[in-house]
């Protein structure tokens, strides 16, 4: 099956491409650089005046796993008025702060994506993640699996065992939970909440195991890299929406030693403690050293006002959270000495000055960083809004004159309180391109997707170009394909699929098992070979009755393992 | 399916012809350490196995056959009369529910086409929480965080041995713990009379202690311990037939505990408005974390009632007790309660899966009724049409969410026996309707 894009518009950073006029081909689901001599073109698209880009990913977006099935069952009024009806095509659904599965994967198709990974998966909850991944049709996926506040790591770490050890351990869980790349979310906070240690600096040490989050975050951020995960440590750092919080967010930037991070929702840690509501941005000091600091990627976690429901591993930070919970309920956890959950429903307002100012420092992070390859759009879905904003936020940030209306309307105080005003950047279609598609799969390794190259899976979006409205553009694609194969037609679901699932497999010493075997057997609940997951769970679970493809493990490729 | 003669998990080694960290699907704490073996007569639970386990594993499931109206039919002929009748129903509903992950899947979606109401034969017990979980939340801890952290376990009104024969063997007497090479020995409390406390014993079993009041007024033992720990106690000099004095002291063991968790089954709490006993349970574990550390842990959950209210809550965002008949889920904890929509005349059809225990068999009704079920399930009369399935982790392979709905597990094809997966059935439905 040959198909050709004719004369689009296209926009493909991975192979600096920015605007030109150009013929794509794809055969059997894969773009061609040009088809085999004598081909017959089964299919082509007049593709004149649209722009064309590969289908976009979001490398944070929590999808799957029991905080958000939580905060799905928390919250059934906020489902309510939301439900969406089953059609020929498509299972029956809601969604609204927390949509469900089904629903997730055809609004982010129907939104111009074809992948987004689930950023904290648990071990001792990897099988649901999973499961609930392949619930939601349509996109790739994967999942980032947390470490670095489980026991058996911070044992290992206080223990001063042998740094190749910890490696192994690394690796196994990778392998084990199948998951593309690694988290850490509230270094050591997790657990020193077990042991009611309230707050945890940079370098505040563990009332437990004495480490510190430094320690933690150095020793993953060298892990990854020895083990050859293409993706860095990706950060939740300490203080989530504490007044003050830039501090140890410019400490734990500073302390990198040169070794790649990707800091997560920075937007929920940059946040100073002056003026009269000690509350105010620290965007601009985060911003001018990240952009000295090359080793370090970010993504924002953009707030937009209305409800919502934050749903994070972060359970010592989510309970601090809970005085701001709206509706007054919530849900948090300790797990499995693993991990821990929050889950708490927020509702952001405009005329807030502390929500106001949340949106603004969000913004001006955009726009104060300058190299759009180590900044990601996200909003944390659904922690900072749920992801369908994200076409109202490409407008913010490619209209200025918009986005000065938008903040006109909010709480006075926060906008004497940001900058955003005086910042006319406008962010380009090339650089949209950028930081939807091409960096977050340079980042996550993804080498066959985010870009329109030879090679490359055929993933591709289709826009009506409307600079008026940048929102409505990226709301509904003329176009979506996966695959090669057509999914949508004017931001409508025609065709369901089942997405791949995308792993990373660094190599380690399977002598590891025995000692990791010991442990499970004395201190958990769980067996050893119970607690791995198979490939074969995952292809099945992709399988539902219900229109859709097998889906398959993909396994992206890690770089050497040093030592 | 298991190949008995090589199938050793690479775990201690097994006694020949058994297979070892087998999960088991017949409670909601779904231990995965059993060994089991087979001979010409069956399954045999060789170890780690309760009296639950040993039943439900050993039962033998042979010889059963598709009925239509209790004639005996090929499975093809069961599966069209089946679609005829859910094709033919204006609102099916679909209950028991006694299955896996894929078998719940594979409901829902048929749910969802053919525009029924799912609800779990269990959910009244489980809808204890739920009300709380959607009213207020709470703190939560699971399995193996307990086995290691609690120093305090206070038992809620509620009889844990009878619904899960292992939970003090695999979470509180174990000999170890993560956090200290001679872990202490732990006080076991509990909240009611008469609870059976048989299990309770061995050597990491301290103090226990009993607050001897009626099931049905524990709530009131756990509101004055919240207002004790508040700090605006009742003057009564005695609370549900409990000596002031003996409540002041728990107060004083739990603020001094490092880690008291709070255990409770839902399905245990069977008496009008136990919810509120969640609640107030709930309560106290969030005031005694203002300044120290304390978690709830919710037992019960068995005949796969976890699995059920995840996937449903994760596909249609609603924990079960979901119409599908508009064409939308429509939620109502109320009115979609299944045995109360029969009792009342709703619902036109019913079609009840119970693939673990013999004992989920289908209420009475007059409305005709489809049967998934395990052999030898109890049937009042012979249904419109049955069909035996097997059980998943012992005819066919699964996965199931267990009771702390964190972890779950894999389910072991053990070759028991030849009989279909109900998620194949249904979705045999489902294409068909
Ligand atoms: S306690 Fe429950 S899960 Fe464990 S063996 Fe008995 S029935 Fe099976
Ligand atoms: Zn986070
Ligand atoms: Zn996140």
């Amino acid at each position: 099956m040959l198909i050709k894009f004719t004369g689009g518009t296209v926009y493909d950073p991975l192979n600096g491409v920015n605007g030109e006029v150009r013929d794509i081909y794809a055969q059997d689901g894969r773009i061609v650089a040009t088809p085999p001599p004598g081909a017959r073109v089964d299919a082509e698209y007049a593709l004149n005046g649209r722009v064309v880009m590969a289908g976009a990913i979001d490398p944070h977006s929590h999808i799957g796993g029991g905080k958000v099935t939580i905060g799905r069952m928390l919250l059934p009024e906020d489902h309510q008025g939301h439900e969406v009806s089953r059609t020929e095509l498509m299972r029956s659904g809601c969604g609204h702060a927390v949509p469900s599965t089904m629903t997730t994967g055809y609004r982010y198709a129907e939104m111009g994506y074809t992948a987004a990974f689930e950023p904290a998966m648990l071990p001792a909850n990897a099988r649901q993640a999973h499961l609930e991944m392949g619930d939601t049709p349509m996109i790739d996926k994967g999942a980032f699996v947390m470490l670095g506040n489980d026991d058996f790591f911070l044992r290992a770490l206080a223990g001063k065992k042998d740094f190749s050890f910890i490696k192994d351990y690394i690796a196994w869980t990778m392998h084990a939970a199948q998951a593309l790349a690694v988290k850490i979310v509230n270094p050591g906070g997790i657990s020193a909440f077990k042991f009611n240690q309230r707050k945890m600096d940079l370098d505040e040490k563990h009332v437990f195991y004495g480490l510190t989050p430094r320690d933690i975050i150095l020793t993953l951020a060298r892990g990854m890299k020895e083990l050859g995960v293409p993706h860095p440590i990706h950060i939740h750092g300490c203080n989530l929406g504490v007044p003050g919080s830039m501090d140890s967010t410019l400490a734990t930037i500073r302390g990198a030693e040169g070794l790649p991070l990707h800091l997560t929702h920075i937007q929920f840690h940059s946040y100073g403690t002056e003026g009269d509501m000690k509350f105010s941005s620290g965007a601009p000091q985060i911003a001018e050293l990240l952009n000295q600091t090359p080793n370090v990627s970010i993504d924002i976690g953009q707030i937009m006002f209305g409800q919502t429901c934050t749903a994070s591993g972060d359970s010592m930070r989510q309970y601090g959270n809970t005085k701001s919970s709206n509706p007054k309920k919530w849900v948090v956890m300790d797990i499995e000495c693993d991990n821990g959950c929050g889950v708490v429903p927020m509702k952001y307002r405009d005329k807030s000055y502390v929500n106001a100012l949340q949106w603004a420092i969000g913004l001006e992070l955009f726009l104060l960083v300058n190299d759009p390859w180590r900044i990601f759009l996200t909003t944390d879905h659904p922690n900072g809004a749920p992801f369908y904003y994200y076409p109202h936020l490409i407008r913010l940030l490619m209209d200025r004159t918009f986005r000065n209306e938008m903040l006109e309307k909010l709480h006075p105080g926060a906008q004497a309180a940001t900058i955003l005003k005086t910042l006319n950047r406008e962010y380009s279609l090339y650089e949209i391109a950028i930081m939807t598609r091409a960096g977050p799969a340079k980042s996550l390794g993804l080498r066959d997707r985010g870009h329109l190259g030879a090679g490359a899976v055929a993933d591709i979006t289709v826009y009506e170009d409307n600079a008026q409205d940048r929102e409505a553009m990226f709301k509904t694609p003329l176009f979506v394909f996966k695959n090669g194969e057509q999914i949508v037609k004017n931001g409508k679901v025609v065709k369901v699929v089942a997405g791949a699932t995308h792993v990373v497999r660094p190599d380690y010493d399977k002598g590891i098992e025995k000692t990791l075997r010991e442990y499970f057997d004395r201190y958990h609940t769980v067996k050893l070979d119970n607690f791995r997951l198979s490939d074969q769970e995952i292809v099945d679970s992709n399988c539902g009755h219900t229109g859709g493809e097998c889906g398959c493990v993909i396994v992206q490729p890690s770089g050497p393992r040093i030592s | 399916m298991t190949n008995w003669t090589q199938a050793q998990a690479p775990g201690n080694p097994p006694k020949s012809n058994a297979i070892t960290d087998v999960a088991c699907p017949f409670c909601g704490l779904v231990c995965d350490d059993l060994e089991l073996a087979r001979d010409e007569k069956g399954l045999h639970v060789t170890k780690n196995g309760c009296e639950k386990a040993v039943a439900g594993f050993e039962r033998n499931v042979d010889g059963a056959k598709p009925q239509i109206e209790g004639r005996d039919v090929d499975l093809a002929t069961a599966i069209q009369a089946a679609t005829a009748l859910i094709r033919k129903s204006s609102l099916p509903l679909y209950g028991g529910l006694g299955t896996d992950v894929n078998g719940i899947r594979s409901v829902m979606a048929l749910a969802d086409k053919s525009g029924g109401v799912v609800d779990h034969a269990l959910s009244e017990g489980q809808y204890r929480n739920f009300r709380v979980l959607q009213t207020t939340g709470w703190i939560m801890t699971t399995l193996t965080e307990t086995r290691n952290r609690a120093d305090v376990i206070i038992v809620v009104g509620t009889d844990i041995q009878k619904l899960h024969p292992r939970f003090f063997e695999r979470i509180v007497n174990v000999e170890a713990s993560l956090l200290s090479e001679t872990p202490a020995k732990r006080t076991v409390i509990f909240i009611g009379k008469g609870l059976d406390q048989s299990a309770v014993k061995g050597p990491r079993i301290g103090e226990i202690v009993t607050l001897p009041c009626d099931l049905d007024r524990v709530g009131e033992i756990v509101g004055a311990l919240s207002a004790e720990i508040r700090g605006t106690p009742s003057s009564a000099d005695s609370v549900a037939g409990v000596p002031a004095a003996d409540i002041r002291a728990l107060v004083e063991r739990l603020k001094s505990a490092a880690y008291p968790v709070f255990v409770w089954a839902p399905p245990g709490l069977n008496f009008p408005n136990a919810d509120l006993v969640v609640s107030a349970v709930s309560d106290l574990v969030k005031e005694l974390n203002v300044k120290w550390r304390a978690a709830g842990l919710a037992l019960g959950g068995n005949e796969g009632a976890i699995s059920a209210g995840a996937v449903s809550s994760w596909q249609s965002g609603y924990p079960l007790r979901v119409s599908f008949a508009s064409g939308k889920p429509d939620y109502d904890f109320l009115r979609y309660a299944i045995p109360r929509m029969i009792a009342n005349g709703e619902g036109d059809l019913l079609v009840w899966l119970a693939s673990f225990t013999p004992d989920l068999g289908p209420p009475a009704t007059k409305i005709p009724t489809i049967v998934l079920g395990t052999p030898g399930i109890k049937l009042a009369s012979p249904p419109a049409v049955f069909i035996p399935v097997g059980t998943p982790g012992a005819d066919h392979g699964g996965r199931i969410i267990r009771v702390d709905n964190v972890v779950s597990l894999p389910l072991r094809d053990l070759g028991r026996s030849k009989l279909p997966k109900a998620s194949d059935i249904f979705g045999a439905i489902e294409l068909a309707l």
